[in-house]
């Protein structure tokens, strides 16, 4: 338990797995959303969750925030397991630890409370009932994301959206959570307010420490922000790697294609940029052999079978030959 | 190059919509002008105006819009001046609209292959066989996979880019010199948006059709455009080819769009835009961007700018461009980041 390591793992979520049940017609579908995903969140750390939509990368930031029972598998936060029954005690330490920034600032923001209600609330139910206490902490809070203290008597529809995901964030970091779970908390946003937030969220996770997983599907975002990066695709988990290292050497065909498909804004070779064609179902034969996520490289897992990995570590070597 | 022909010219344009807090002033004084087979991108953030410019070049502005004045040449008339019934020639016919959401543009309760069949029976006069066939080419034209089994299918079996897919095709079943497309990538995943943007591509080189684009992913922009228009609150604020734009950026609204997106490389911090755009019921007096840029000068906050010619394709709405304004570089960080691209490209 007390083992020193340089870098403690906060989360360690193993083979997780969350099934939905579907029901077309007469027909009954199994959705496997999440299917068998292990990864690590390091304290202070930001984990960047990307991919598609319907990949199962909200679904996963959900099941950990045991919004949904997890059909198997188990997650360790701080060393406890949140999964299993869910009990009062259990929920208290959920929310005590773990809060959420949603994507939608205008859905997720209750249009009859006040900004000080709102952000609050979290306060009121962790039973601190001082009315003074409680508006000393918000008024806090607001200047921390941006704000003002005259802001906190307005209602949600009084402010632009940057203003209203501010309020998000504000009433996600409150109550000093050790882990924040972001999903697409900028993809709403115009492109000017979203460099605002982006480096609110920066200075927020510098000046409290905090752990944050990222979820998001631009790319370009997740890099930016994320200290490591995991590639989700149809529920799996493809590739988890340090982010500059995910981008300089992606090892899965599915994260090449990811990276091929983003549009850069230099007209100089973007114009002539083809970009690669990836399809699931002939790419790969795991007929024969188990595909398993494998360390190729320091820090660096992909999802393959055992032939797989070896093209993969075969095509790593011819690149540092060529280099 | 040769002069190519000019299909669509806005003079001019002023839009207002008349609520209860006074006259929005959306569109004040735009002009552009769109050649045979090009591509534009208008760019800018929500509100700026590029959606009701657009929208007033279709002649579906809500009811309490009123266009002030300008004029929309097209085809040797001004669509300003049309009656409805004359619009109904052209819109949809000879200009084609994309939206940005898919679903809600097409009939939930209909199916696939029949709304775009539709368009052969109602403008062409076509018999329901000959409407089928010419819907099932244009189908596979537009990369529909098994168009034959799709015909029959309802909206709701289709993901988000085989929709846009069809939506593209009954724009173009028209067969229109002009299409325009209003954030058709915006709502989809960055593969699918790739293999869609491929797909316009290619129908403007086989069609030559002329293309306006509209997005705020200067990515995109990078991917598509011939020529560039920055939009900022009702106005163009600086044009110029997507050379122009991307590698020799003139105005600071510019230089704040192209830092404020996180590049590939470095960590610094993004250069945010401080402030929000200015309330379209009282626009500023002067520059509408004055408020937020940090090379505001005080004529800014006075006169508005004119637009100063840089070079024969590329002008800019500034200030800093006159004569007698004291020399400004663009931040560093551009200035790196543009290094950085032509390093990329192998021109320096």
């Amino acid at each position: 338990m007390n083992r020193q390591e340089e870098r403690e793992v906060l989360l360690n979520v193993e083979h997780l797995c969350m099934h939905f049940h579907a029901k077309a017609g007469r027909r009954k579908t199994l959705v496997k959303a999440v299917d068998d995903v292990s990864f690590q969140v390091y304290r202070s750390e930001t984990f960047g969750l990307v991919g598609e939509s319907g990949c199962g990368k909200t679904t996963t930031g959900r099941t950990i925030l045991r919004l949904y029972t997890p059909t198997s598998g188990n997650i360790e936060f701080d060393g406890r397991s949140l999964t299993g029954k869910m009990t009062k005690e259990l929920q208290s330490y959920l929310t005590e630890h773990i809060t959420c920034i949603f994507q939608d600032p205008i859905d997720s923001l209750n249009p009859r409370m006040t900004v000080r209600e709102i952000i609050g609330e979290g306060l009121f139910v962790r039973g601190i009932h001082d009315r003074a206490e409680i508006d000393r902490r918000v008024f806090e809070v607001l200047e921390k994301v941006g704000l003002t203290k005259e802001h906190a008597n307005r209602y949600p529809h009084e402010f632009s959206g940057g203003q209203r995901q501010r309020i998000g964030i504000a009433r996600a970091i409150i109550v000093n959570p050790s882990m924040v779970i972001a999903d697409e908390p900028v993809s709403a946003l115009d492109v000017s307010v979203q460099a605002q937030v982006i480096n609110l969220l920066n200075d927020l996770k510098r000046e409290y420490g905090l752990t944050i997983i990222f979820v998001a599907h631009n790319l370009s975002v997740v890099k930016y922000f994320s200290d490591r990066i995991g590639v989700m695709y149809r529920g799996k988990l493809l590739e988890v790697a340090r982010s500059d290292d995910l981008y300089e050497h992606p090892i899965h065909p599915y994260t090449k294609l990811l990276l091929s498909a983003i549009p850069m804004p230099n007209p100089l070779i973007e114009k002539e940029r083809e970009s690669l064609v990836y399809d699931v179902k002939t790419a790969h034969d795991y007929s024969t052999e188990q595909p398993h996520m494998v360390e190729i490289l320091p820090e660096h897992f992909v999802y393959g079978s055992e032939s797989e990995i070896l093209r993969y570590r075969r095509e790593l070597k011819g690149d540092a030959l060529c280099c | 190059m040769t002069a190519r022909e000019t299909v669509l010219e806005v003079t001019d344009l002023h839009v207002s919509f008349k609520s209860i807090a006074g006259k929005v002033q959306a569109v004040r004084g735009v002009n552009f002008s769109l050649k045979k087979g090009e591509t534009i991108a208008i760019v800018g953030e929500s509100g700026s105006g590029k959606s009701v410019s657009i929208r007033t070049i279709m002649g579906i502005l809500s009811k309490n819009a009123v266009i002030e004045r300008g004029s929309i040449l097209y085809d040797n008339q001004d669509l300003v001046t049309l009656t409805e019934k004359q619009y109904e020639e052209i819109r949809g016919k000879k200009i084609g609209l994309i939206f940005q959401d898919p679903l809600s543009s097409l009939n939930p309760l209909m199916k696939i292959g029949r709304q775009i069949a539709e368009v052969y029976t109602e403008n062409y006069g076509m018999s329901n066989a000959e409407a089928r066939q010419k819907a099932l080419e244009i189908m596979a034209d537009v990369g529909i996979p098994e168009p034959e089994i799709r015909y029959n299918q309802y909206p709701f079996q289709f993901s988000g880019g085989m929709r846009q897919r069809i939506v593209i095709a009954i724009a173009l079943a028209n067969d229109p010199d002009i299409l325009i497309c209003d954030e058709p990538t915006t709502a989809l995943d960055v593969t699918v948006q790739a293999r869609i943007l491929q797909l316009i591509k290619k129908i403007r080189d086989t069609r030559g059709v002329s293309i306006i684009f509209i997005t705020h992913d200067l990515g995109v922009v990078a991917n598509i455009a011939d020529r560039v228009y920055v939009m900022y609150a009702g106005r163009i604020v600086e044009q110029g080819t997507c050379e122009d734009i991307f590698l020799d950026p003139r105005h600071p609204y510019t230089w704040a769009l192209l830092t404020s997106i996180p590049d590939m490389k470095s960590r610094e911090p993004l250069a945010a835009i401080p402030g929000t755009p200015p309330n379209m019921v009282h626009p500023p007096k002067g520059d509408a961007f004055a408020a937020r840029n940090r090379y505001a000068m005080k004529i800014d906050l006075d006169e508005q700018p004119p637009m100063f010619r840089v070079s024969d394709t590329h002008y800019a709405a500034t200030w800093l461009l006159h004569p007698d304004a004291p020399p400004c570089e663009p931040p560093q960080a551009l200035k790196d980041r543009i290094t950085e691209m032509k390093r990329e490209a192998g021109v320096l």
